[in-house]
Parts: structure tokens; C-alpha cells; sequence
């Protein structure tokens, strides 16, 4: 673990479980913490109060036995009949449906989540699905498409511009802002995708 | 194009609808923020560039894609909501660029403060960093600022939209909020009732700079530039572009050049951060900056300096300092 500072009111630490850290941060309440933001090999913790006492206390956490990565998986059911479903089979050398049940068989993990709110990058994708993304970014990706680009996969929880492939969709609400939390997914979250017929 | 680059291509707008603007008016129809009748309100009779409501925005919830939000200018906003009584949290107006008529439906206290603009209130002046009355149906209008970007409107009472995530302010990154408002528009006021009385007639302010000098601490992620890349941007001059907006202020000058070459694996990001994409030039984030981002942040502004950030106008010079 290392700790470096990210301005005057943050600490980013290096560590190669940042799940298991977030959970260690949010566990102890420690005070003046705003927000716990882990990314792929980092956790970003925001602060009102002094960031080097803060970093002593981080130093001296102890790991909780149990983290979201412990849940039973979030089952998301899926279509595939996305729009790029042909050209990521042209670019992997399988079919259509070879994509699907391959996409569908693995188990994600989200890494971390940005882009847009509710917006989980999974990692677990197959290492024969990573595919680059598109050249020219779609402007507008619909809410519940199923998407993938380099190592990742993700639902995209509105619409929004995107350039990531789509493979297909689902009907399950990623982001609700009536709903406690408001994203189905946080990270550490387990996903699996179940395939659906149209 | 990467996520982060598709996302910056719409940050180049903060997005307006103009369409339907014109249309609220020929119907001559009036159109309740956060689609709730109001018994009270605020009537955008123009909103300018843009206008949009701020509070202090969605603490603790970047974790799940949330941009903290709020007010750019936060010293600025809760000094209007003190002058006129309310919590500091309360929602106000952050007008880009001035150029908004107002037309409350009660007589109202209001102030005005942040980028320092004319103010009248049925063409009668009225001053900034000052509490003054505006009779209900009369027009508070707010000119184009002569320095600065970003003029705050408290309302005694506060400005009542619907929260959304426990804030009312437009987060123009992912849409969160109430929209940018329009000429039409009617803002809820919150009751102005057991309110704190208005203790104070002026708020002593100091001018904004002319060429601001913001305080830099370095990294988190310095050691991915050249050794000399600190240097370089405490010694030069840079050039605030009007591709500036509420995500980040885009800026131009000397070249941060990278040590290393590849992709940062992402990681959150903070306010004030100076990140710098491969071309070079920094992007110093504000309140709507993604949570997340692949670029490496060479130095962050202290969070003092923040505010004078936000006031930075497009073809302005800052210069960075370094802390330590």
C-alpha cells in the first residue's frame, strides 16, 4: 500500500485490493471522510479534516472479513441482438452466438464505476472477447445496453454517448434515482448475465 | 476515442434548449421547475448563457458515478445565502455570464455576489455582497459581469426544485438536477419564515485578480511527467479556451510533457485536479468533473484557490504556484 496525496483535502492510496480497502475505510467511520472512491488499483479518499493524520489512520486499517465481491452474484438478464453483436464476432473469429454464450458464461466483478452515474466497469471479461472501440463514438447509446471495449464489459445505466461495442440489452434498471442506493452495482458488486431470448 | 474523450467531446457545450424555449413563449405558458406547481416562484423572464441552480451538490456519492456538483464558486454562494439569512446550503442561481431578468411572484430579499455585474431591480442599481428588497412582480435583472464568469442570486428562502440524490443542483456532466433554466421557467421559493434576520448590509469582498496565481500542491501522479513538467507549469503563463465550462477550465500554453507513455489505470479524481491528456495542455477540474479518469493529474490547485478558478473567463491569463 502506498499513500500519496491528492491535494490538500485527499488521499489517493495504491493498494492491490481496493475493494477490500474501501470496505476497511467505510467500516471505520473515520471522521471527516466524504467520499471513498476506489479505482482499478486505487482508492480516492476525500477529506474535510487534516489528510496526514487521515493517512496514519489509513495505514493502520485492518481489512473487514466480509466485502460486496462476498455477495452472491447480481443476475442480469440479457438479450443479445445488439447492434455490433456481427462485427465483435467478425473481429473474434466466432459466431454471433459463440459471442453470446461466451459473454454470458463468464463471472464480472465491478472494478470500479464513472463515465456516467451507475456506470460499473466489469472486469472477468474473456481475454478472446477484448475488442477496441469503435473508431467514432455512437452520440447516443440507449439505457440498458450491454457493451464491451478492451478488457471490460458494462450496462449502460442511461443514455448517453458511447463508443463501447454493443453486444445487446436489458431490461433491468441499472440507476434509479428513487431508488436506495440508486445503482444496482457498486464496487466489489459480482455480475453475471443471463442469456434471454427476444 | 476513448470513454473520458467522448465524454469530453460533450463537455464543450453545456446543453441548452433553445427550441422549446420559443415555444413556452408563444404559447405564453410558464413551465414549473422540477414539475411541481409552485404556489410562489421565482419567473425566469431571461436566463442569459446559463443559468442553473446550486447548492453545495452530492457529497459522498462518487463512489457510484456521482460528480460532487454544487456551486463552482462555493465561498461565493454561501455568502449570498448568509446576507440573505438562509442556510448556507440553500439553492441559489449561478448565472454564466450574467444577462438574467428575474421576476419573483412575493416580494423577496435577495442578494447578488460572485463575478461582479450591474444589478437593478426595475432599472433601479442595486449593490453586490448587499441584501436589498425586490417588491413581488418586479424585474431583478443581473448584466454581463465585467470580471469573472459566475454571479450567484440567493433569494430569501431559497430556491425549492426538487432534490434530486439529496441535492438541487444541475449537474450538466450527467444530467442530474433540475435543467438549465430557461425565459418561462418558474422556480419554486422555499418559505422565508423562520429564517435568520438579515443581520448585515454589506459583505466586504476582494476584487478578483486580474492574473490569478493559483497555489499548487503536486501530484498524485507527477512522477508520471518529465522532471522539469512541474516547472513548466509554475513558470509559464497559461491561457484560459472557451471550451471552459462547469466540468473543468480547459487551458493553452506550454506543453506538460509525460515521462511515461501507456494509459493510467483509472482512479477517482478531485476538484482542482490539473489533469493532462496526451496533447499536453491541462484541464483544471471543477464541481461537475467525472469521478473518474485515465489521465494522469500532474498537480492539484489547494482547495482555497478553487474559487478563483471558477471565475476564470475565457482569453484570461492565470499562472500556478507551487506549494511546499
Amino acid at each position: 500500500m502506498r499513500i500519496r496525496r491528492a491535494g490538500d483535502a485527499a488521499l489517493l492510496v495504491e493498494t492491490a485490493d481496493p475493494h477490500r480497502l474501501d470496505a476497511a475505510v467505510r467500516a471505520a467511520s473515520l471522521p471527516g471522510v466524504v467520499d471513498v472512491v476506489p479505482g482499478e488499483r486505487t482508492v480516492l479518499i476525500t477529506t474535510t479534516g487534516d489528510p496526514d493524520r487521515l493517512a496514519e489512520r489509513v495505514a493502520a486499517l485492518t481489512p473487514p472479513p466480509r466485502t460486496a465481491a462476498d455477495a452472491p452474484p447480481v443476475e442480469i438478464p440479457v438479450i443479445y441482438d445488439g447492434a455490433d453483436l456481427a462485427e465483435v464476432a467478425d473481429l473474434t473469429g466466432r459466431t454471433a452466438a459463440e459471442v453470446a454464450a461466451q459473454h454470458a458464461a463468464a463471472e464480472y466483478t465491478v472494478a470500479y464505476l464513472g463515465f456516467s452515474p451507475g456506470f460499473g466497469y466489469l472486469t472477468g471479461l474473456p481475454d478472446d472477447l477484448r475488442v477496441p472501440r469503435r473508431p467514432t463514438p455512437r452520440t447516443s447509446v440507449p439505457a440498458g445496453a450491454v457493451a464491451i471495449a478492451g478488457p471490460y464489459t458494462a450496462v449502460y445505466p442511461s443514455s448517453s454517448p458511447g463508443g463501447w461495442r454493443l453486444l445487446g440489452r436489458t431490461d433491468t434498471r441499472l440507476w434509479d434515482v428513487d431508488r436506495d442506493p440508486p445503482s444496482l452495482l457498486s464496487p466489489g458488486t459480482r455480475v453475471r448475465f443471463v442469456r434471454e431470448d427476444a | 476515442m476513448s470513454e473520458p474523450e467522448a465524454r469530453a467531446a460533450r463537455w464543450t457545450e453545456e446543453r441548452r434548449e433553445p427550441a422549446t424555449r420559443a415555444t413556452r413563449e408563444a404559447r405564453g405558458t410558464q413551465r414549473a421547475v422540477g414539475e411541481r406547481a409552485a404556489q410562489c416562484g421565482l419567473v425566469v423572464v431571461r436566463a442569459g448563457p446559463l443559468a442553473t441552480v446550486q447548492d453545495l451538490g452530492r457529497a459522498g456519492l462518487a463512489h457510484l458515478g456521482v460528480p460532487g456538483s454544487g456551486a463552482a464558486d462555493v465561498p461565493a454562494l454561501r455568502l449570498a445565502n448568509r446576507l440573505a439569512g438562509n442556510p448556507e446550503g440553500a439553492a441559489g442561481l449561478e448565472l454564466t455570464f450574467g444577462g438574467a431578468a428575474l421576476r419573483p411572484e412575493r416580494g423577496v430579499w435577495a442578494v447578488v455576489t460572485g463575478a461582479p455585474a450591474p444589478v437593478a431591480v426595475d432599472g433601479r442599481q442595486q449593490g453586490m455582497n448587499a441584501p436589498f428588497r425586490v417588491p413581488a412582480g418586479a424585474t431583478l435583472e443581473v448584466g454581463a459581469p465585467v470580471r469573472g464568469v459566475r454571479t450567484y442570486v440567493a433569494v430569501r428562502g431559497g430556491l425549492t426544485p426538487d432534490a434530486v440524490l439529496g441535492s438541487r443542483s444541475a449537474d450538466l456532466l450527467s444530467g442530474l438536477g433540475p435543467r438549465p433554466l430557461a425565459a418561462g421557467d418558474v422556480v419554486p421559493l422555499g418559505p422565508a419564515d423562520g429564517l435568520d434576520p438579515i443581520a448585515v448590509d454589506l459583505a466586504p469582498v476582494p476584487p478578483l485578480p486580474e492574473t490569478p496565481e493559483l497555489r499548487v500542491r503536486p501530484g498524485p501522479r507527477d512522477d508520471w511527467f518529465d522532471g522539469d513538467a512541474l516547472a513548466t507549469l509554475t513558470g509559464g503563463n497559461y491561457t484560459v479556451t472557451d471550451a471552459s465550462n462547469r466540468v473543468g477550465v480547459r487551458l493553452d500554453g506550454p506543453v506538460l510533457a509525460r515521462a511515461r507513455d501507456g494509459e493510467l489505470p483509472s482512479e477517482g479524481m478531485v476538484t482542482g485536479a490539473l489533469q493532462v491528456p496526451p496533447d499536453g495542455l491541462p484541464i483544471l477540474f471543477l464541481a461537475d468533473h467525472p469521478t473518474t479518469g485515465g489521465y494522469p493529474v500532474l498537480a492539484v490547485v489547494a482547495a482555497a484557490d478553487v474559487p478563483l478558478a471558477a471565475q476564470l473567463r475565457p482569453g484570461q491569463n492565470v499562472r500556478f504556484r507551487a506549494l511546499r
